[in-house]
């Protein structure tokens, strides 16, 4: 017989034991051990995978940014690009205006300088001439040169022509002979009679004259009446010197210095000797 | 000259004994339970793991493989007892090689304990798959003329199970034991060579069989999927 029933008994217990052995021992540890080592490479896939994510999230968030602060410097550059500009054209006009001003100043101070120059010049000239007038006219004669120039004040009132006569003996009428005799210095009465003699032998009239001292003449005397006048003075010798003094400075508008006083006064008849 | 190693008896008292099967089997059991128990003793679950761990990984994993294959949604479930026969069978083959041995499934009491086993598995299993009712009514499949037809199939397999193993192991252990009379140099080396290698094919077909007759028992009676569902 080939079937021994006791054997066959005891291997069917035997191998529900080895059963029951190995799946205690093989099969449950080895493929809790494969799970969990699947569970763990899924687990860590995943754990890339959310990684990357991560990753690739910051790489744009840090994109952004970049490209953000881009933009943001780009347009700070073009803020302050126009600011300078701004500064630099204001800048410019202010030293321009500042430049101007200086210039205008200066040229102001020139012209003030030239001035005040040529005003000392025809000052110092007047003196000169004046002192050198004087120098000669005592070397020439005793008389001062004050009477000289009444005498010659009054030799041009003699030479006066018709018209000029006629018109200041009307003045003279006008002003009921009253006559004022201005000079750049004191007349002493020797000559102040004089004058008045004169004044009434050259107009046929009697001429009250009143006398006054006026430093601006210059060297030099006239007489009015009633808005007429008849002067003689240096300062027309003078003028002249100025006259030339200003075209060597090439100055083109150089004031009057210590011209004659112009009457305000359309009938005047200024005579110029 | 013994065709089973039931006849190598150590010890008997009375009905009960103790042959060479058994205390071969038991050989075979501590080896499998220690070797397994050393192995899974520490079992790494990272990516570095013992070349002993390895190696069971690939064989659980490759049984569990082989039931998926055959159609089994969970393989974990069978993998018990189908994993145990082919593990049982394949070692008693592979200790041939060790002189002295004679492996216990040449013995047609194994081979016809192990077939009883699958004879008594195939309706549990299919029990508890689907119930009583439905594990019954597979029998009167496709008609009620087809129920003793059914039944002898199933003894008859049981039988051609326990047979056929039999006989490919009791014949690879006497033709080495025949030619080692006749030529006692290097031609056993080529037959024992050739007894491994039927001896892990016989392994794989009883496996795999006792795998088809469960998946039979436990799927036939699953509710059919929609049939727009149907691949």
């Amino acid at each position: 017989m080939l079937i021994d029933w006791f054997t066959v008994g005891a291997q069917v217990v035997n191998f529900l034991i080895l059963v029951w052995l190995l799946k205690r021992f093989l099969y449950r540890p080895i493929l809790d051990a494969i799970d969990a080592r699947e569970k763990r490479i899924a687990s860590e896939l995943a754990d890339a995978a959310a990684r990357m994510a991560e990753a690739a999230a910051m790489r744009d968030d840090f994109d952004r940014k970049s490209e953000a602060f881009e933009q943001q410097r780009a347009t700070l550059l073009k803020q302050a690009t126009d600011a300078a500009k701004a500064e630099r054209h204001r800048l410019m006009d202010e030293a321009r205006q500042a430049a101007e001003a200086l210039s205008a100043k200066r040229m102001q101070a020139l012209n003030d300088e030239v001035h005040s120059l040529s005003q000392a010049i025809a000052r110092r000239a007047q003196h000169e001439v004046f002192g050198i007038a004087r120098k000669a006219l005592t070397g020439l004669a005793s008389a001062s040169l004050e009477e000289r120039m009444v005498e010659v004040f009054i030799g041009r009132l003699r030479d006066l022509d018709g018209h000029a006569r006629e018109n200041f003996a009307r003045a003279l009428e006008a002003a009921s002979g009253a006559a004022l005799v201005r000079s750049a210095f004191d007349l002493p009465p020797a000559q102040q009679g004089a004058v008045q003699q004169a004044l009434g032998e050259i107009f046929g009239q009697e001429v009250h004259v009143s006398f006054q001292t006026a430093p601006d003449l210059v060297s030099g005397i006239e007489v009015t009446a009633s808005g007429q006048r008849v002067a003689w003075s240096i300062a027309n010798y003078l003028t002249s010197l100025e006259k030339n003094l200003g075209e060597l400075l090439k100055v083109q508008s150089i004031p009057e210095v210590n011209a004659e006083p112009e009457l305000d006064n359309s009938k005047s008849a200024t005579k110029r000797l | 000259m013994h065709l089973s190693p039931d006849a190598v008896v150590f010890w008997q008292s009375g009905f009960v004994k103790l042959n060479a099967t058994i205390a071969y089997t038991w050989g075979l059991m501590a080896v499998l339970a220690i070797g397994s128990k050393l192995v899974t003793r520490k079992l790494a679950t990272g990516l570095q793991r013992s070349r002993w761990q390895n190696l069971l990984e690939i064989i659980v994993s490759g049984i569990n493989k082989q039931i998926e294959e055959v159609g089994m949604a969970e393989p974990g479930k069978y993998i018990g007892f189908v994993g145990t026969l082919f593990l049982f069978v394949a070692t008693a083959t592979l200790f041939t090689i060790v002189p002295g041995y004679e492996p216990p499934t040449g013995s047609l009491s194994t081979t016809a304990a192990l077939a009883i086993c699958v004879f008594v598995a195939v309706p549990l299993f299919g029990i508890e798959a689907g119930g009583l009712r439905e594990y019954l009514k597979a029998y009167l499949q496709p008609t009620v003329i087809m129920l003793p037809f059914n039944i002898i199939s199933e003894l008859s397999r049981t039988l051609a199970l326990a047979i056929r193993l039999f006989g490919n192991m009791m014949s690879g252990t006497l033709i080495l034991a025949i030619l080692l009379t006749i030529t006692p140099f290097i031609f056993p080396i080529a037959m024992s060579a050739l007894g491994l290698l039927t001896g892990m094919v016989q392994a794989y077909i009883f496996s795999i069989l006792a795998t088809v007759y469960i998946a039979a028992a436990t799927q036939v009676r699953k509710p059919e999927p929609a049939s727009g569902e149907k691949h």
